[in-house]
């Protein structure tokens, strides 16, 4: 069949307008928009809020690892609240949070205002300070789970040493308010750094007259703190903590490497209890429902991201 | 100006603020400290009660760094650890690019409302999804391999860039974009030659960020992975190196130390970065 040569030019031009007409469309601002958010959308889609349905519904369901069961409705949710390991874990999750967060918040302010004060190795200073947010969590868990060994404790022997702990000393994994205590240390060991140079940056953004206006007033440094400081900080510090409950409250890593939940529970939190219930033990369907529960604060911290923060 | 009186003010106040970090500074590195000498010790002194644990007093030993060489898949484990870092940091990067460019400098309907949902992602917590992404993991048949965590740490990684980016994004004057148009240039063009090159600080805050993130992660990696030749580093020296109830203090330290070199050389080289991305991470949210 003998292809003409206006049949090949017709196409030709039409390819060309096709493309020329593509480019054109391309070039839009609303298309172009769209077509560069769609991969980072698509991805969000698949592996974020697809997974969150699944959650949902295995929680719904008796699904296991490797059986898939079937609907059973709110059963995981009435199973789990009658638990008294779930129950236990809820208590451990505020006690938990609530300290850790007010170390967190207090000390790291603390930190914060003494980094902000004229010092000499003031980059090595940070640099140093910043250092536990920096090496992976779970490595320096272990040399926390070392420190804190049943029967080699540098804490235990330098408080022997001093005075200060009567010999053997706590067995802090072991006992349940030793652990808790010990994990809360490592959390806020890891977590402070984070607080205070955020911290830095909105104390830094104060201005200088501010203060000296509040000295010329006859402040006391603690009134200054009270009245200029904090007040100009809030926004900052507000975030830094609505930030730092979420992590707080969903973390795994320092409870998984040292303490497992344990002994007997007590430093179980939603996720390593998620994990032990649906991984370990294979019941995803109770799992996922435990590992919900950390949804509910999320949303509120969510909530008061979008409503209050972001409008100032 | 500086009269004896202020002189001594100041010296007074500086010793205030330095006595008062001292306790922070010491803190924060005590563990660092405590590892790496317990990464030299022979088993004898470090299992002696009655010996020192501050110091070293019976001579360096380097047997726990050639056990982790020898006995163990340590130098899989990094690898491993370095080729999930960088595809998923590059992948993630490439399409934060893309969406914090749109979300900051496109108008288009809908725009506010996608910045609020990543903004969202950047909110979840990992474990709260582990569980089923678990599962999804399986389906695409990735389960135990590294392919997984390449998959699915963008999830984390893609929110927090895009989040980053797009303030420094916001800070390039508009006015350069749009000579750039108006003289020809097509959207894609503006975009590489002429709003990149002035986001350079940002798209290397954002590498930073990812490469450690990547590096450090540890739920996903304990979660989607199971054999030991599959292990990135941190979950393979955490998981692997205790067999049972028994603890090889030695090596575990050793492991932890090495393990977190790249990321202590990251840090050192970049420390600014590192600095100004936290606080742009959090503050502008």
């Amino acid at each position: 069949m003998a292809v003409g040569p206006q049949v090949l030019e017709a196409a030709g031009s039409g390819g060309a307008g096709r493309l020329a007409r593509l480019r054109e469309w391309w070039e839009q601002e609303e298309v172009f928009g769209y077509g560069l958010i769609l991969p980072a959308l698509a991805l969000l889609v698949a592996l974020v809020a697809f997974p969150f349905g699944m959650a949902i519904y295995f929680s719904l369901s008796d699904y296991w690892v490797g059986s898939p069961g079937g609907f059973v409705g709110l059963a995981n949710y009435r199973e789990i609240l009658g638990n008294e390991i779930f129950r236990q874990t809820v208590q451990n999750s505020f006690v938990f949070t609530a300290i850790a967060l007010t170390l967190k918040t207090v000390l790291g302010v603390w930190l914060a205002m003494l980094l902000a004060r004229p010092a000499r190795f003031k980059r090595l200073i940070r640099g140093a300070v910043l250092l536990p947010f920096v090496i992976p969590t779970a490595l320096s868990t272990l040399g926390w789970l070392w420190m804190f060994d049943s029967l080699y404790s540098v804490v235990n022997w330098t408080g022997i040493r001093l005075g200060v702990i009567t010999p053997p000393g706590p067995n802090w994994l072991g006992q349940a308010t030793y652990a808790m205590i010990a994990v809360i240390v490592v959390n806020v060991w890891r977590g402070l750094p984070f607080f205070a140079i955020t911290t830095l940056a909105g104390l830094v953004a104060v201005p200088r007259e501010y203060y000296e206006a509040a000295e010329v007033d006859g402040a006391g440094s603690w009134s200054r703190f009270w009245l200029v400081t904090l007040p100009l900080i809030k926004p900052v510090l507000a975030v830094v903590i609505l930030f730092s409950t979420i992590f707080t409250f969903g973390d795994f890593n320092i409870v998984y490497v040292l303490t497992r939940g344990g002994p007997m529970n007590t430093t179980h939190l939603f996720a390593t209890l998620a994990y032990q219930v649906g991984l370990s033990g294979g019941n995803l369907g109770q799992g996922a429902a435990i590992a919900l529960f950390i949804f509910p604060l999320l949303g509120a911290v969510v909530f008061f991201q979008l409503r209050y923060i972001r409008k100032e | 100006m500086a009269t004896a009186r202020s002189r001594g003010a100041t010296i007074r106040s500086n010793a205030f603020t330095y006595a008062n970090l001292v306790p922070f500074v010491f803190f924060a590195l005590f563990p660092f400290y405590f590892m790496f000498v317990t990464s030299f010790k022979s088993n004898a002194e470090l299992y002696n009660l009655k010996s020192s644990p501050f110091w070293i007093q019976t001579g360096v030993v380097t047997g726990h760094y050639t056990f982790l060489f020898g006995k163990t898949e340590f130098l899989t484990w990094m690898t491993n650890s370095l080729l999930v870092a960088v595809v998923a940091t590059s992948v993630s990067l490439v399409l934060s690019v893309f969406a914090g460019y749109s979300l900051s400098r496109l108008r288009f309907r809908g725009a506010g409302g996608f910045g609020t949902a990543i903004f969202i992602t950047y909110l979840v917590p990992p474990t709260l999804l582990f569980l089923p992404l678990s599962q999804v993991v399986s389906w695409l048949g990735l389960s135990d391999s590294i392919l997984a965590l390449m998959v699915t740490y963008p999830t984390f990684l893609v929110p927090f860039c895009t989040w980053l980016l797009m303030g420094y994004f916001r800070t390039v004057p508009r006015e350069v974009e749009e000579c750039a148009l108006v003289d020809g240039a097509t959207r894609m063009q503006t975009l590489f030659r002429i709003v990149l090159p002035m986001a350079v600080p940002g798209i290397i805050c954002a590498l930073l960020f990812s490469f450690t993130l990547c590096w450090n992660e540890f739920t996903y990696a304990l979660t989607f992975i199971s054999q030991s030749s599959n292990k990135t580093a941190v979950v393979g020296v955490t998981a692997d190196l205790i067999r049972g109830d028994i603890y090889y203090w030695g090596s575990l330290m050793a492991g932890a130390v090495l393990a977190s070199v790249p990321v202590v050389i990251v840090y050192v080289l970049f420390l600014d970065y590192y600095v100004s991305g936290l606080t742009a991470g959090a503050v502008k949210g």
